[in-house]
C-alpha cells in the first residue's frame, strides 16, 4: 500500500474549532518549545550577550560593557597585535576545510562503491558506515592514541614515508587530528552523497563515452554536476562543525594545533575568562549557523538522515 | 437531514476507499470489525456480524491476515466488508476497483453488483468509467466541475441527455447549433449550418423561443446514409464519405458536409446495406424524432 | 576500475572501524602498558566490578540516561506531532531552532549551558552542577532527535488511514489511540533508543555541567585517558562501544519495519 500524497482535501484538525486547533497546538508542542525556550534559545544568547562584558580580576563577569574580547580575537588585544587568536581561528578554518576535502576524496569511491551493491546489500552497507558514528566519540579518539603508539606500524608506515621521526609517536600533530577528524565526519559526507550518487542517470555517462569523452571528461561534464547537490550538503555538514571540535584535538593535538573548540575550553576552564570565551564560541556558532543557512536553503527538508 | 452538519465520524454513511485504506496493524477480522467497536457493540454481537460478512464477500478463511499479506481483489473485500458491516443507510464507494487490472475489475464489478442486490444497502459508486458506470448501476449522476449535470438511468442519459457535456460523455454525439426558425406544439425548426432541421419536442424539456440558439444533438447511430440522387428536403444532408472504418458488428463513417463532419454508424448486418466507401456522395438522414433538443448551446 | 574500487572500500571501511577494532582487541592484552600486545587475558573485564569509581560511574551514567530519554521521549514525540499536525506562531523560526543542537559542536552547546546556570545561581540559587544540571542538558539536545524522528513517522503516514477511521465512526481521541498510536510507535522506540544512545556517548556536555559526585563513564574515561590509557579503559569502553552498537542495529531494524509496513 503507497501513502498517499498530501492532498488538500486531508486536511488534519479539519474537524477541530479555531480554539480546539490551538489547544491541541499548545498540548502538544508546547511543553518542547518552552523547555528549548528557556534551556536552549536562552542560553545561546546569553553566549552572545556575555562576550561582550569583561572580564574581573578573579574571574568574574562584570560591566562594562565592552568590544574587547572580539577585538582579541582578531589580534588586537591591548597590549599590541598578538597572532595567537587570529591564527586559532584560520587554523580551526584550515583544518575544518582540510577534513572537509579528505572526506570528500574518501566518500567518493565508498559512495560509489554502495551504489553499485545489489539492493540487498545496500541497506546493510550504509548500517555500516553508520555504525561507528553512534558509537562514543571519545573513545574512538582515544583509540588513535594506541593507533598511532610509537612501536604501532601504522607509526612505522609513515616513518616510512619519512612524515616522522623514528620511535616517536604520531600524536600530538596535525596529522592525527586531521586523520581523527576524518574517521569522524567520514559518514557526515558519505550520506549525503551517497544520495545523490545512487540517483545518477548513467545513460548521461554512457552518451558522453558515445562522443568520445576520456573517463576524466566523464567525470567531469557527465557525473560531476548530478552529484553536486550532495557534494555541497556534506562539505556543509563537515566544514563548519569540524572547526568546532573539541575532543580530537585535545586528545590527538597539542599545542601547535589548537583550535576554536581548545581555546573555548580553556577560557572556561582555567583561564576563567567567561566573556572571551562567549565571544568564542559565538563567533563558532555564527559559523555553523552560516553553514545550517546554506544548507537549507538547498532544499534539505528533512535533515541527513542518519538514522 | 443534512450530513454536511455533521461530523464525520457521526454520519449514518461508510466509506470503501479507493486506496482501500486497511489498518496496517491490525488483522483482517479486527479491520472489519473497528466500526462496530467504535460504536462499543457488545463482543459477541461484534463476532457474530463479522463472521457473517466475511462470509458474505468470502474472506472468511483470511481472518487473521493482515492486509500487508492481501492480494488487490481480497484487500477490495474486505475494505467493502469493513464498510458494510455497521449497515450505513448508504455506502459510498471511491473509485474502489481503479487499482485493478482489467480482468479483475470485470469479475468484481459483478460481484458488488450481485452483493449490492443481496444487502439492499444503497451505493454510491464515483467513477470515470462510463462502461463501468452503465454496467454496474440503477442511476447514473454525471458530475461536471463539482455540480451534478444529470441524475438519470443509463437509458435515459444516453437517449435524452439535456446538456452537451453529457451528451459528449456518453458515447460519441454530433451536435447541430443553429437558430430557431420556427417553434410550435410539437416541432421545432431550426437553421443550422448543414441544413434546416425538424426536431420531434413531444419529449424535450423546454420550448425554446424564436430567433434563440439552440443546439440539437443525435447519436451516430440514428444518422442514416443513403445513396446522393435523392433531393434534399429537410433533416438532410449532402455530403461526401471522408472516411469509413470497418470494426466487426459495424463501420463508422465520417461525412463531410461543406465545413462541418458528421458522424455515422451503420451495422453491416443490416438488409440493404450500401457497401459505401471513403470519396462517395451520399445523403444523410436524420429523424426528427432522434434530434434531441440540448439545454445549452455552443 | 570495480577492483579499484571495491579495494578502496574495503580499505575505507577498515579505516572507519580501526579504532574500535584496536580498542576491542586491547582490552584483552595482558600487558599492563604500551601497545605491544603480550597475551590474551580477560582479567580486565574482572578488575571493573572491583572498581568503585567505575561502578559509581556507570550508576551514574544510566540513572542519568534513563532520566533524560523518558523526559526527551514524552516531550520530544509531543513535539514531532504537535509540528506535523499544527500550527503556531513562530513555526517557522522554531523548526530551524530544533536542528541547531544537531548541528552545532557539542562544547558550544556545553558551555552556553555552564553559562546559563551560572548566571541563574547567582540571580535564583538554582542549578547546582550536579545530576539536575545534567540531566537537563541532556533533555536539550535529545528532544530534537526525538522529534524529527516521530515527525518523520508521521509525515509517512497515509493520511487516508486517519480518514478511514473517521469514516468508521471514531473521534479524535480514539483515532489517535486506535490508529496514529500503534503506527507511530515504532518512530517512537526508534527515537528513544536515539535518545539513549547520545545520552550514554555523551561527553562533551556532560563534563561542563557535572558537578562533583556526578561523574559519568565517558568523563572517567577522559580522566583516565589523560592520564595514560590503561586495559581497563579499554574494557569499559569495549562495554560502551557494544551497548551503542546494539542500540544503533535496533534502531535501524524499527526503522526498516516502517519501509516494510506502508
Amino acid at each position: 500500500m503507497n501513502a498517499k500524497p498530501r492532498d488538500a482535501e486531508v486536511q488534519y484538525g479539519a474537524h477541530l474549532t479555531p480554539g480546539g486547533h490551538r489547544l491541541c497546538s499548545a498540548i502538544t508542542s508546547g511543553p518542547a518549545v518552552l523547555w528549548l525556550s528557556i534551556f536552549l534559545l536562552i542560553p545561546l544568547v546569553a553566549v552572545g550577550a556575555i562576550s561582550f562584558f569583561s572580564r574581573g580580576a578573579y574571574g568574574e563577569i562584570e560591566l562594562p560593557l565592552t568590544l574587547e574580547s572580539y577585538k582579541r580575537l582578531l589580534g588586537f588585544g591591548q597590549l599590541g597585535f598578538d597572532p595567537l587568536y587570529p591564527v586559532i581561528l584560520l587554523r580551526s578554518l584550515a583544518l575544518g576545510a582540510g577534513t572537509a576535502l579528505l572526506c570528500v576524496l574518501a566518500a567518493l569511491p565508498l559512495a560509489f562503491f554502495i551504489a553499485r551493491l545489489r539492493p540487498r546489500y545496500k541497506t546493510l552497507a550504509l548500517t555500516l558506515v553508520v555504525i561507528p558514528f553512534w558509537t562514543n566519540l571519545l573513545i574512538r579518539t582515544y583509540a588513535w592514541q594506541i593507533l598511532f603508539a610509537p612501536e604501532s606500524w601504522i607509526t612505522r608506515a609513515f616513518h616510512y614515508l619519512g612524515v616522522v621521526n623514528a620511535g616517536e609517536p604520531l600524536y600530538p600533530g596535525v596529522l592525527a587530528v586531521a586523520i581523527g577528524m576524518v574517521c569522524d565526519f567520514l559518514p557526515f559526507m558519505v550520506l549525503p552523497l551517497y544520495a545523490s550518487v545512487e540517483k545518477i542517470d548513467w545513460s548521461l555517462a554512457e552518451a558522453a563515452m558515445d562522443l568520445g569523452a576520456n573517463r576524466v571528461q566523464v567525470f567531469r561534464h557527465a557525473l560531476l554536476p548530478q552529484i553536486a547537490p550532495g557534494l555541497v550538503a556534506g562539505i556543509v555538514l563537515v566544514f563548519l562543525p569540524a572547526t568546532g571540535q573539541f575532543v580530537i584535538p585535545d586528545l590527538l593535538g597539542g599545542a601547535k594545533t589548537v583550535m576554536l573548540g581548545n581555546a573555548i575550553q580553556q577560557q572556561f576552564g582555567q583561564s576563567r575568562d567567561w566573556p572571551f570565551g562567549s565571544a568564542i564560541a559565538f563567533v563558532a556558532l555564527g559559523l555553523v549557523m552560516l553553514g545550517l543557512t546554506c544548507y537549507a536553503r538547498r532544499g534539505a527538508k528533512e535533515g541527513p538522515s542518519l538514522l | 437531514m443534512d450530513a454536511r452538519s455533521l461530523p464525520a465520524h457521526r454520519r449514518p454513511v461508510n466509506t470503501v476507499f479507493q486506496s482501500y485504506a486497511l489498518f496496517p496493524h491490525l488483522t483482517v477480522a479486527e479491520n472489519i470489525a473497528f466500526g462496530l467497536r467504535m460504536k462499543k457493540v457488545a463482543p459477541l454481537q461484534i463476532a457474530e456480524r463479522v463472521n457473517r460478512i466475511m462470509g458474505l464477500v468470502e474472506v472468511s478463511d483470511l481472518a487473521a491476515r493482515k492486509p500487508g499479506q492481501l492480494s488487490g481483489g481480497q484487500k477490495q473485500r474486505v475494505a467493502l466488508a469493513r464498510a458494510m458491516v455497521n449497515e450505513p443507510d448508504v455506502l459510498l464507494l471511491d473509485e474502489p476497483l481503479g487499482a485493478l487490472d482489467l480482468k479483475l475489475r470485470r469479475q468484481l464489478q459483478g460481484e458488488l453488483h450481485q452483493l449490492q442486490r443481496r444487502v439492499g444497502i444503497t451505493f454510491v459508486y464515483v467513477t470515470h468509467d462510463q462502461e463501468e458506470a452503465l454496467v454496474m448501476s440503477d442511476r447514473i449522476a454525471v458530475m461536471n466541475a463539482g455540480k451534478i449535470e444529470q441524475l438519470a438511468t443509463g437509458e435515459e442519459l444516453y437517449e435524452r441527455p439535456r446538456t452537451r457535456f453529457v451528451a459528449q460523455f456518453l458515447g460519441a454525439c454530433n451536435l447541430l447549433t443553429g437558430v430557431v426558425e420556427q417553434v410550435d406544439g410539437t416541432t421545432l425548426v431550426v437553421k443550422t449550418p448543414v441544413g434546416q432541421m425538424r426536431a420531434n419536442l413531444t419529449r424535450a424539456t423546454r420550448k425554446p423561443a424564436l430567433s434563440e440558439i439552440v443546439t440539437l444533438a443525435i447519436r451516430p447511430e440514428k444518422v442514416r446514409l443513403a445513396s446522393a440522387d435523392a433531393t434534399v428536403t429537410a433533416n438532410q444532408v449532402r455530403g461526401v464519405i471522408e472516411d469509413a472504418v470497418y470494426s466487426g458488428a459495424e463501420t463508422q463513417y465520417r461525412v463531410r458536409a461543406g465545413d462541418h463532419r458528421l458522424y455515422a454508424i451503420a451495422l453491416n448486418s443490416r438488409p440493404g446495406h450500401l457497401g459505401l466507401h471513403a470519396g462517395q456522395e451520399v445523403c444523410c438522414h436524420l429523424d426528427p424524432c432522434a434530434l434531441i433538443l440540448l439545454e445549452d448551446h455552443s | 576500475m570495480k577492483q579499484l574500487l571495491n579495494i578502496a572500500a574495503g580499505l575505507l571501511y577498515l579505516f572507519l572501524y580501526a579504532p574500535i577494532a584496536v580498542v576491542m582487541v586491547y582490552s584483552f592484552n595482558s600487558a599492563r602498558f604500551g601497545a605491544r600486545w603480550t597475551g590474551f587475558t580477560t582479567n580486565w573485564y574482572g578488575a571493573l566490578l572491583d572498581n568503585p569509581a567505575a561502578l559509581s560511574a556507570a550508576r551514574n551514567t544510566l540513572l542519568l540516561a534513563v532520566l533524560s530519554t523518558s523526559i526527551a521521549t514524552v516531550l520530544g514525540t509531543l513535539l514531532g506531532y504537535g509540528l506535523d499536525r499544527f500550527n503556531f506562531p513562530g513555526k517557522r523560526f522554531f523548526s530551524r531552532l530544533l536542528y541547531v543542537p544537531v548541528f552545532i559542536p557539542d562544547i558550544i552547546l556545553a558551555v552556553a549551558l555552564l553559562l546559563f546556570y551560572s548566571l541563574v545561581r547567582s540571580w535564583l540559587g538554582l542549578f547546582d552542577l550536579g545530576l539536575t544540571t545534567m540531566v537537563i542538558a541532556h533533555v536539550t539536545f535529545q528532544i530534537p532527535f526525538v522529534a524529527i524522528v516521530v515527525r518523520s513517522r508521521l509525515v509517512g503516514l497515509d493520511p487516508a488511514l486517519e480518514e478511514a477511521a473517521r469514516d468508521l465512526g471514531a473521534n479524535g481521541w480514539q483515532t489517535f489511540t486506535h490508529v496514529t498510536l500503534p503506527l507511530i510507535l515504532p518512530g517512537i522506540m526508534a527515537g528513544g533508543m536515539l535518545a539513549f544512545t547520545l545520552s550514554l556517548d555523551d561527553f562533551v556536555v556532560s563534563f561542563f555541567t557535572s558537578g562533583p559526585g556526578s561523574t559519568t563513564l565517558p568523563i572517567l574515561i577522559y580522566s583516565s585517558v589523560k592520564r595514560g590509557i590503561t586495559p581497563d579503559i579499554n574494557a569499559l569502553s569495549t562495554l560502551i562501544i557494544l551497548a551503542s552498537i546494539a542500540a544503533t542495529i535496533v534502531i535501524t531494524m524499527l526503522q526498516r519495519n516502517q519501509r516494510a509496513a506502508t
